[in-house]
């Protein structure tokens, strides 16, 4: 829980200097988006994903989120995964999958006019949980599936 | 129970392939047919053409997501491109085909009384380009999987028609697809009747053994395990493998026996390829 | 330019759906080649933007476990039929390409 909280501190902290350096000008919004988080993306845990991703690790379980993919992969080089939300105020959504080397996938930051829905194929290399993380109104909601992945061999 | 009066009508197909002077090939599409009704109440005959996802729920969302938008579009249009394109003497694929070669796929493959062979559409395409000049293309995926891909979209929704003349030549050629249907093979000695008859609907691992009925209809298919699309005789080949036998010659006379006596199976079921599979 | 892109864009009610295919290996960077045994180095697709008349309607960052030829499909409002819908991406070695196409 300490662990946690000092996380959580640290993300503030790091959010309110990018809020800083926006407000004085010295990055453009674009520069912003453009930017890759690559630190989040090789990261080798969910946590440390998120806490890279957003400065933090902590998400609340939410029944708005809907995940609609297979619950057996047909091939783990493709299972597609549409994500969506009912939530008001989404700014993102993250795709993971928990089993992957690394499991941060794609994130997709949602202006006002588009819906909260994605649609997407992505790589398992395992049986695991893929998790959607919505960062909506400023905080982090989160739901998953489990989604088994096996070496195919039969089939059409 | 139910398991046990499925084996048994099983078995009962099975045995009766050695019985085949007796059957004809309007019978067994019969029984062929009424058997996999049973098996699946409520599913109908043109949903067969479907494979697998014809009785698999989960993988049918999946396999939708997929066909949202085809990782075979790109090579459905080469196979547009190299069909209309002509050859060195200035004709093209067109010329050698009833009705400029669209809309003809229900019709393959097909028994060819003057030769006395059965041809298939693959076997067709090469024919015509060795009739204009042209070398044959490799069989099995690339260009004659797209060309014929290509065929098979211009006939969507056409019921297959395959017809078995009464001559005894065409007969051979069927009675010999049903007995390589039914014939033991390879280090696991299983017949193509074992998965997709006998055990049709159940799992080997987590994969779920789709039908016979309808298998032909859906290619050349897009397999995201070969990322590219290949023809049934690729996919014959395939099977065979993973049963641990050789597999025979592509565009053999043993896979266009199978071929066609599958397809003439599918008899009634609408042309609905190219697709994608697992 | 833009023969990597395919988009798809339809709109109903107001509401405009885009699906889009991108031809791209997404080499993850942990295979190996079959047949030297090297490893093929990871070659993927990182930013992704989709623009309605120019205005971002639509941006993403994506790691090396979005599948081979990636498909994107998203929906937003306030476009009508005939506006451009304008797709970009841009690859971890600096490769890029981007596509137009028509609302129906």
């Amino acid at each position: 829980m300490n662990m946690k909280r000092r996380v959580f501190l640290k993300g503030t902290l790091a959010g309110s200097a990018v809020a800083v350096a926006l407000s004085a000008g010295l990055l453009s919004p674009r520069q912003v988006l453009a930017a890759w988080p690559n630190a989040a993306y090789e990261a080798k845990s969910v946590q440390d994903a998120l806490k890279n991703l957003f400065g933090n690790d902590l998400t609340d379980a939410s029944n708005t989120i809907e995940i609609k993919a297979p619950d057996i992969a047909e091939n783990g080089a493709v299972v597609p995964v549409t994500i969506e939300t009912s939530m008001k105020g989404v700014e993102s959504i993250s795709i993971i999958a928990e089993k992957n080397q690394t499991p941060l996938i794609a994130s997709f930051t949602i202006p006002a006019n588009t819906s909260p829905t994605i649609s997407t194929r992505i790589k398992m290399g395992q049986t695991g949980n893929v998790i959607a993380v919505v960062k909506a109104n400023g905080k982090l909601y989160s739901a998953r599936k489990e989604v088994k992945v096996t070496i195919g061999g039969c089939g059409g | 129970m139910k398991k046990f009066a499925a084996t048994a009508t099983a078995l009962a197909l099975l045995c009766a392939a050695p019985l085949a002077a007796q059957a004809t090939p309007e019978s067994d599409l019969k029984s062929f047919r009424e058997y996999y009704m049973k098996q699946f109440p409520g599913v109908p005959l043109n949903e067969f053409g479907n494979g697998v996802y014809a009785i698999d729920a989960d993988a049918r969302s999946s396999w939708e997501a997929i066909e949202e938008f085809p990782p075979y579009d790109d090579e459905l249009e080469r196979g547009k491109k190299l069909f209309e394109t002509p050859f060195a003497n200035g004709k093209t694929y067109a010329s050698c085909f009833p009705n400029g070669g669209k809309g003809i796929r229900q019709n393959y493959p097909y028994f060819d009384a003057k030769s006395g062979n059965v041809k298939t559409l693959e076997a067709e395409i090469n024919e015509c380009r060795v009739k204009n000049g042209e070398q044959p293309l490799p069989g099995k995926k690339g260009d004659i999987a797209q060309i014929s891909a290509y065929m098979a979209s211009t006939s969507k929704g056409k019921k297959f028609n395959i017809k078995v003349p009464n001559d005894p030549r065409a007969l051979a050629w069927y009675e010999k697809g049903k007995a390589l249907f039914y014939a033991k093979r390879g280090q696991l000695n299983m017949a193509c009747a074992d998965c997709h008859i006998n055990n049709v609907g159940r799992r080997v691992r987590t994969e779920t053994l789709g039908p016979a009925l309808g298998h032909p209809t859906h290619f050349p298919v897009y397999r995201l395990q070969w990322g590219y699309l290949g023809t049934l005789q690729h996919r014959y080949a395939g099977c065979n493998e993973q049963v641990r036998a050789k597999a025979f010659k592509d565009q053999g006379p043993e896979y266009t026996a199978l071929e066609y006596f599958e397809t003439y199976m599918s008899n009634g079921i609408e042309v609905n390829g190219p697709s994608s599979r697992k | 330019m833009g023969d990597s892109i395919k988009i798809r864009a339809s709109e109903k009610g107001g509401l405009c759906t885009v699906k889009a295919l991108i031809k791209h290996k997404m080499e993850t960077g942990l295979r190996k080649d079959k047949k030297t045994g090297q490893t093929i180095p990871a070659h993927f697709i990182q930013e992704v933007v989709c623009e309605h008349n120019g205005k971002v309607v639509l941006s993403a960052t994506w790691g090396t476990a979005i599948s081979e030829n990636p498909y994107l499909s998203f929906e937003f409002s306030g476009a009508k039929k005939g506006d451009t819908i304008k797709l970009s991406w841009k690859d971890n070695k600096n490769e890029s390409d981007s596509a137009e196409e028509q609302i129906k």
